[in-house]
């Protein structure tokens, strides 16, 4: 009697499981498609702002600048040489002064629900988005607040006179002075094209403060959704000026949390994925891939050079030696960076492979140590700064691995760490002896690693920290700017290396990497040196329908430079 | 029943005086500036904040703030997020469907597989498969939610790779918010990928319903194999079975039926617990609903979120409760004569 109640029992479960293999099941057939189209690319934060020229901060560049918008001209290629974009040439008169820009007449901007542009791109528009910037009259520029924080920092107003346009197409920018950094400059992903016909749409509906958070811009990629903390969704720009991007849809997942992310990538939610963490664990999967890029940044180990001991160069010098840089970027950066020769990463177009380095040689640095009068050794304070960064993601761990490593040449290390203002504000005042800190470069131009970091007038009031001022060095940095010929600067920042060599004002010790992980299925670069990413070149291959390949890829291991 | 609706409905308002008579004094509890915290506008310049005074009538008497602190709110006007700035109304209105969406699910899917279950452990009273229904169901209650999440996610989204374990709906979806409730956006978009969003949201649901289901669907097993027991134990199961009446017909035509009655008073009380879990599980599931909201405002220490957010669950929860009384009236005629309510 009881056995034969129980004949419903089995088939509850039964038709529960059928109904979750039909779900999964016909998902996965179906989705394909759109899926193969699209790319959800699990991002760190919000942006600030839609507009390019308003921030620095990495993640906002990431999420809109070669998303959105073009510059005037990029750095193409792995040796990041100058090209043309929305210029299609570009003509510098002898004296550096005047720079004319040959604009092209395919441009369109992009259709959006919110603007239909009716005419091409043109001169109107560079001007309308320099003028933004440099003119303190103009309509715009002091809309969201009115700070253009990286033109401010290379001091753009004072550079550039004016800008001119010579006809429709052609437009001339005249500077103040000879300055080789000004292309450079303007081939930032700060240096965006903004169309003038949407500003001045806005500033008749009285809505300026729109063009900051409703793009419009000339990129591979419009926007189509925005919401914050959420996602922010991109169509593709049918009518882009280059061949159109490979996917249709790209969703930014906007996943601030490290281990939700990895649970995205892991479980397919995402195809690729900012920062990762468990770089073990992704490299061992078949199915994923793990990539880095050297980005141009440097983290070191300054020495206050107006201060005793430090201000002898023996001293610096043995310190140095006596450092096993190998063995903290196998600790502190877990073997993923690169060794630091100098200040200039290896990607940069000025690095030179004949640099000279200090090695590590406790038994010369001690022998310099009794040179320079301490035979006994010293006691010294080292600052380690107390937030993560990504050119040094553990300074606190560096300062106990520097400290163990002079302990060994007679020298006792004081590790001093402050909360992060007070470090910087303590740091300006010039009351270390020693310190941990590093540099992220904003371009690819050399001189933004020498100058702000090592020059003269950066130690009366900026960022260098080791107080160093050196004549000849400064006078190379300024020859450096003052040419355009690009071999003779590259002699220039070479000698001014062999100078840092020699003098040690500081110890570079590592340029850091900066990683991304992303499903074997998704393909073309996405990560650059500098600057923001781009998906202009990503694709999806179709997936296959076993779920595990047969052999496993190389892929999955090789980690690109 | 018509004294009894009365009396149900005075019940909810008086409950929902003493709500927001709660959260009224919370305002006050909070640090900063009551009327800050009554309407959440932080960076409020000084003629906006007499404004504020004035609408919240702080220069009046308690009495007098506590009715205009209900007239706003009456009114829909529950202030602004401190965080967002936004209104948080907007914001509950977006998020409050998707949550009322994965409890209702979850509580079907604990009454689905809870109920019956219990009802084969009553009927195999003392046997070997009662008991093992019954450690289950006692090892299903003890298994803490946030844990449960977890090992839900490490094992049929990163080790399976079955199901999703972030969000509602694949972000490639495009679906038009209409009243919220993902599923029936869906169907009345007109995306040409419908039936794969409906089943890609399908899909991203089972995980977390099925995780906050849990712990209720034990408590079903064991009200349902206790009520069920009390009903073959009555006299008219045994008079059925004196009739002659075969054993299947004793308990589909007569056990169940009565048996249910008795647990469908539960379901509003248990709905609360639910309610509860569906909080942390959002938060472990990145759930779009207003538990994730909640707790993130308690991150944020946004007061103003936090009071009215409790409000807007509790009268939830209360209405759920509300409803299920009236079920359980309309069902069993027996309830509706009993003077005392429960």
């Amino acid at each position: 009697m009881v056995v034969s109640t129980m004949s419903f029992k089995p088939t509850l479960p039964l038709l529960i499981s059928a109904f979750v293999s039909l779900l999964t099941g016909c998902n996965e057939a179906n989705k394909l498609s759109l899926s193969e189209r699209s790319i959800i690319y699990c991002s760190e934060g919000s942006p600030e702002t839609f507009n390019p020229q308003l921030s620095t901060s990495g993640t906002t560049t990431d999420a809109i600048a070669k998303q959105l918008y073009n510059s005037l001209i990029v750095y193409k290629g792995h040796n990041n040489i100058l090209g043309p974009s929305l210029a299609k040439d570009w003509h510098v008169t002898r004296d550096g002064k005047k720079i004319t820009f040959y604009l092209r007449q395919d441009v369109r901007f992009h259709q959006t629900n919110y603007f239909t542009p009716t005419r091409l791109f043109n001169a109107d528009d560079v001007l309308f988005s320099f003028n933004r910037i440099l003119d303190k009259s103009h309509a715009f520029h002091h809309v969201s607040g009115g700070q253009y924080p990286f033109f401010q920092s290379i001091k753009f107003d004072e550079l550039v006179e004016k800008v001119e346009k010579i006809n429709d197409f052609t437009v001339r920018f005249i500077l103040t002075r000879n300055d080789s950094s000004f292309l450079a400059n303007l081939a930032t992903d700060y240096a965006s094209i903004l169309s003038a016909e949407y500003g001045e749409k806005l500033f008749i509906e009285n809505t300026p403060h729109k063009i900051d958070i409703l793009p419009v811009g000339t990129g591979p990629f419009k926007l189509k959704d925005y919401r914050v903390g959420s996602l922010i969704r991109f169509y593709r720009h049918d009518l882009y000026w280059q061949e159109k991007a490979k996917i249709e849809q790209l969703v930014f997942d906007i996943s601030p949390s490290k281990t939700s992310r990895l649970t995205k990538l892991l479980a397919k939610e995402c195809d690729v994925s900012s920062y990762p963490i468990a770089h073990a664990k992704i490299a061992e999967r078949s199915d994923l891939l793990l990539e880095s890029i050297t980005s141009l940044n440097v983290g070191y180990f300054g020495f206050n050079t107006k201060k005793q001991p430090f201000d002898n160069k023996l001293v610096r010098q043995a310190i140095s030696l006596a450092i096993n840089k190998q063995a903290i970027i196998d600790t502190v950066y877990h073997s993923k960076a690169a060794r630091a020769k100098s200040i200039l990463p290896k990607t940069s177009w000025a690095y030179d492979s004949n640099t000279p380095e200090l090695g590590y040689d406790p038994v010369r640095a001690k022998s310099l140590l009794e040179v320079a009068g301490y035979p006994q050794g010293f006691t010294m304070d080292l600052w380690a700064m107390p937030v993560q960064r990504a050119y040094n993601p553990n300074a606190v761990t560096m300062a106990k691995l520097i400290q163990a490593d002079l302990k060994k040449i007679g020298v006792k290390v004081k590790i001093v760490s402050y909360e992060w203002s007070t470090f910087l504000r303590r740091l300006s005042l010039g009351e270390h002896q020693s310190f941990l800190l590093g540099w992220n470069a904003d371009n690819p131009e050399p001189d933004n690693f020498f100058t702000p970091m090592l020059s003269c007038s950066a130690s009366e009031n900026g960022n260098n920290r080791t107080f160093w001022c050196n004549e000849e060095f400064d006078q190379l940095l300024q020859k450096a700017l003052k040419t355009t010929n690009m071999s003779t600067r590259k002699s220039y920042y070479a000698q001014a290396m062999a100078i840092i060599s020699e003098e040690i004002p500081l110890l570079p010790i590592a340029h850091s990497k900066r990683f991304q992980a992303r499903g074997t299925d998704v393909e073309g670069d996405i990560l650059s040196t500098f600057g923001g990413i781009s998906f202009y070149q990503a694709s999806k291959t179709k997936l296959t329908s076993e779920p595990q390949n047969i052999a496993k890829p190389d892929k999955s291991k090789k980690v690109s430079n | 029943m018509l004294t009894f609706t009365l009396r149900r409905i005075s019940l909810f308002i008086f409950t929902m005086l003493v709500l927001t008579l709660l959260s009224f004094s919370l305002s006050f509890l909070f640090p900063g500036d009551t009327v800050i915290n009554h309407s959440g506008q932080i960076n409020a310049t000084a003629s906006e904040l007499v404004q504020l005074n004035k609408a919240y009538q702080m220069d009046k008497s308690i009495v007098d703030q506590y009715g205009a602190y209900l007239t706003h709110i009456l009114n829909g006007d529950f202030g602004q997020s401190m965080a967002s700035q936004s209104p948080i109304n907007n914001e509950i209105i977006e998020l409050l469907p998707a949550t009322i969406e994965l409890s209702l699910v979850a509580l079907l899917i604990a009454m689905v597989v809870g109920i019956p279950l219990g009802f084969i452990a009553a009927i195999n009273h003392n046997k070997a498969s009662d008991n093992v229904i019954l450690s289950l169901a006692m090892l299903g209650y003890s298994i803490p939610v946030f844990w449960l999440g977890l090992l839900a996610i490490l094992v049929f989204s990163i080790g399976l790779g079955w199901l999703p374990s972030a969000g509602q709906i694949s972000l490639l979806f495009e679906i038009e918010f209409v009243s919220g409730i993902q599923f029936i956006d869906i169907l009345l978009s007109d995306s040409p990928y419908k039936w794969q969003a409906f089943s890609n949201a399908s899909a991203h649901i089972i995980l977390p319903a099925c995780v906050i289901a849990l712990a209720p669907a034990t408590i079903f097993i064991r009200l349902s194999r206790a009520a069920m027991i009390e009903v073959l134990a009555a006299s008219y199961i045994r008079a059925a079975r004196a009739k002659g009446l075969s054993f299947q017909q004793i308990i589909f035509r007569h056990a169940i039926r009565n048996a249910l009655i008795k647990i469908i008073r539960h379901v509003g009380l248990q709905f609360a617990n639910l309610v509860t879990i569906a909080m942390v599980t959002e938060v472990i599931f990145s759930w779009p609903g207003i538990g994730r909201w909640l707790i993130e405002s308690i991150y944020q220490r946004d007061y103003t979120a936090i009071q009215s957010g409790l409000l807007v669950l509790s009268c939830f929860i209360f209405i759920i409760h509300i409803l299920t009384d009236f079920i359980y009236a309309a069902l069993n005629p027996l309830a509706r004569g009993n003077q005392h309510g429960s």
